[in-house]
């Protein structure tokens, strides 16, 4: 009898367990057979090429292009901000900082990837954009700069917590030995330290990435919803994500061409993002291996 | 002597940048918070807070939109709970290292890497049309349950992996069954630390807005959801149909009811860190 129970017991925490991979091929799943009606009516070259995305409008052009240059310049804004912050975070707190207020300032910090999206949107939109239009002016009230920043403070905690972890890891003989030759906490830093943590630093920089890449709301909120193939940070542009948020706030109808778009657009974001994540997943257990 | 100084002064230099970094990002939370708060503390009184929503800003209020707000939340909490407490166990005490332990493994670290707009296509396909629920709470809460199931799974497995191992040898040296240990010993000794993730995930899923928009919910619902096959709203969706909105009244809204979602996430933070470090001392 027992041990027909601990049995059953056990099959369904297995059921349960199989529950994430159930929703994994869900997600396959749903976004490729939606995936294929949408090709099956626009062609693939067509969507890699065409330089326009006008799927709402009369004239209808489905080149994702516009909603992937949108989505790379938020993001290597937001990249471009957190990276350089959030290492020099990490080295801070690991080398120089004394333990009690690394203690107090890293959940505060953490805090900053608590606040919802939606009230960084709000942020941009009310108060970065008119603070840079006084300084850039011509700058339209959605733009990419003012979304690429805010959300760079948002992703500051991912590359922080994370590089922070790896350079904790380094073994405290590398760090005794750098001092014993007599170098200053500066060169022990970027001489040692961040080489000897370089694999866990790239994969807080890799997430930071995907996070940024799926970011959603504070796109949608200050990036604007005009798709086009632009470099410039000034201009207000459409990313993936605010694409299928416009769309789902419109009253788009099951089965159109329109809805399948978002589809499209959708696997393009998860195919981006799938990929990241296996790279940083691979480096992650290299590292493991290395330290034990 | 020269070479000593110049890098002397390097180090201090980054010192400086190093804190200046630090707080950066934190001065401008308070800047941002600070605005919030002169935008917005003027307008929060119980009619806000009761109101329903409406067209003229100094009327609206965001009752429906709490109210989903905490239908949701509970909901995701009943779906989410049990699935991944269960999921976590089994992955922690149950499963050998073999093929199946290490698809599981990889699976559930991508998808806590799936951007949050991708569930949103998966319950609008899934749960909306393919199970024909629409656009309900009971919806809205499947889709927000399967987005924080690795949160959920991930925190559970670090807190009973936090249980000495002695703990689970003594009580299989008394006669105890798997079960019998996992549930009598290993669930009470790791509570807290299973409780500050879940917080922690439940914090996530208050302020999660693409998912919810993919799915349909309306940013007008002109009651309350009273069942969980009704149509609903959220803060952060009445949040942002109010950013959008070019009347200057409704930015006022938005800020305030921006101060209200802040102080849910906050608190609901707060508590968390507060059972993480009672819990850490347990241990120790």
């Amino acid at each position: 009898m027992r041990k027909l129970k601990e049995l059953v017991i056990e099959r369904s925490l297995l059921l349960s367990a199989l529950i994430t991979i159930a929703v994994t091929v869900g997600i396959v799943l749903v976004l490729s057979i939606e995936a294929v009606n949408f090709f099956s009516e626009v062609s693939i070259i067509d969507f890699i090429t065409d330089p326009e995305w006008t799927p709402l409008f009369s004239d209808k052009h489905f080149g994702i292009l516009p909603l992937l240059s949108g989505t790379l310049l938020t993001s290597f804004i937001a990249i471009a901000f957190a990276v350089p912050v959030g290492l020099s975070i990490s080295i801070y707190l690991s080398e120089y900082a004394p333990k009690s207020f690394r203690r107090t300032i890293k959940p505060l910090l953490e805090l900053l990837a608590a606040v919802p999206t939606v009230v960084y949107g709000f942020f941009a939109l009310m108060v970065v954009t008119p603070f840079l239009q006084s300084f850039i002016p011509g700058m339209s009230s959605f733009n990419s700069l003012s979304a690429g920043l805010v959300m760079g403070i948002m992703i500051i905690p991912y590359i922080s917590s994370l590089s922070e972890d790896a350079l904790h890891a380094v073994p405290n003989s590398l760090r005794e030995a750098a001092y014993g030759m007599g170098s200053t906490r500066l060169q022990n830093s970027f001489r040692v330290m961040v080489p000897a943590a370089s694999s866990g630093i790239i994969v807080s920089i890799i997430l930071a990435i995907s996070r940024a890449i799926g970011e959603t709301m504070i796109v949608a909120i200050a990036a604007g919803q005009q798709p086009r193939l632009t470099f410039d940070p000034t201009v207000p542009v459409e990313t993936i994500t605010a694409y299928i948020v416009q769309v789902s706030l419109g009253d788009v109808q099951h089965d159109s061409l329109e809805y399948k778009t978002i589809f499209a657009a959708g696997i393009t974001l998860f195919v981006f993002t799938f990929l990241l994540n296996t790279i940083s997943y691979r480096i992650r257990k290299k590292f493991q291996e290395k330290y034990e | 002597m020269n070479n000593i100084r110049k890098n002397r002064l390097k180090d201090q230099a980054f010192k400086i940048w190093g804190i200046f970094c630090t707080l950066l990002g934190l001065v401008l939370l308070a800047v941002f918070i600070g605005n919030i708060l002169v935008d917005g503390i003027m307008r929060i009184d119980w009619e806000f807070v009761m109101n329903l929503p409406s067209r003229k800003p100094e009327k609206a209020g965001i009752y429906t939109a709490l109210m989903g707000s905490i239908w949701v939340l509970l909901l995701t909490t009943l779906i989410a709970l049990p699935v991944g407490i269960a999921a976590a166990i089994y992955l922690e005490e149950y499963s050998k290292k073999n093929k199946l332990s290490t698809i599981l493994e990889v699976n559930i670290s991508n998808l806590a890497g799936v951007p949050s707009i991708i569930y949103g296509l998966l319950g609008l396909e899934v749960f909306v049309r393919i199970l024909e629920m629409g656009a309900s709470v009971l919806a809205g809460s499947f889709t927000l349950a399967l987005l924080i199931l690795p949160i959920v799974i991930v925190s559970t497995r670090e807190a009973l992996k936090a249980v000495p191992k002695s703990i689970r040898d003594a009580s299989f040296a008394m006669g105890a069954s798997k079960w019998q240990t996992v549930y009598h010993q290993l669930l009470p000794a790791s509570f807290g630390g299973i409780l500050t993730g879940i917080i922690l995930a439940l914090s996530r899923a208050v302020g999660e807005t693409a998912p919810l928009i993919v799915i349909g919910a309306l940013a007008y619902v002109p009651f309350a959801p009273s069942s969980a096959m009704d149509e609903f709203s959220v803060l952060p969706i009445q949040i942002f149909n109010w950013i959008t909105r070019p009347q200057h009244g409704f930015v006022e809204n938005a800020a305030a009811a921006i101060i209200i979602l802040l102080l849910i996430t906050f608190v609901m933070n707060g508590i968390a860190v507060y059972f993480r470090n009672k819990w850490q001392k347990k241990f120790k």
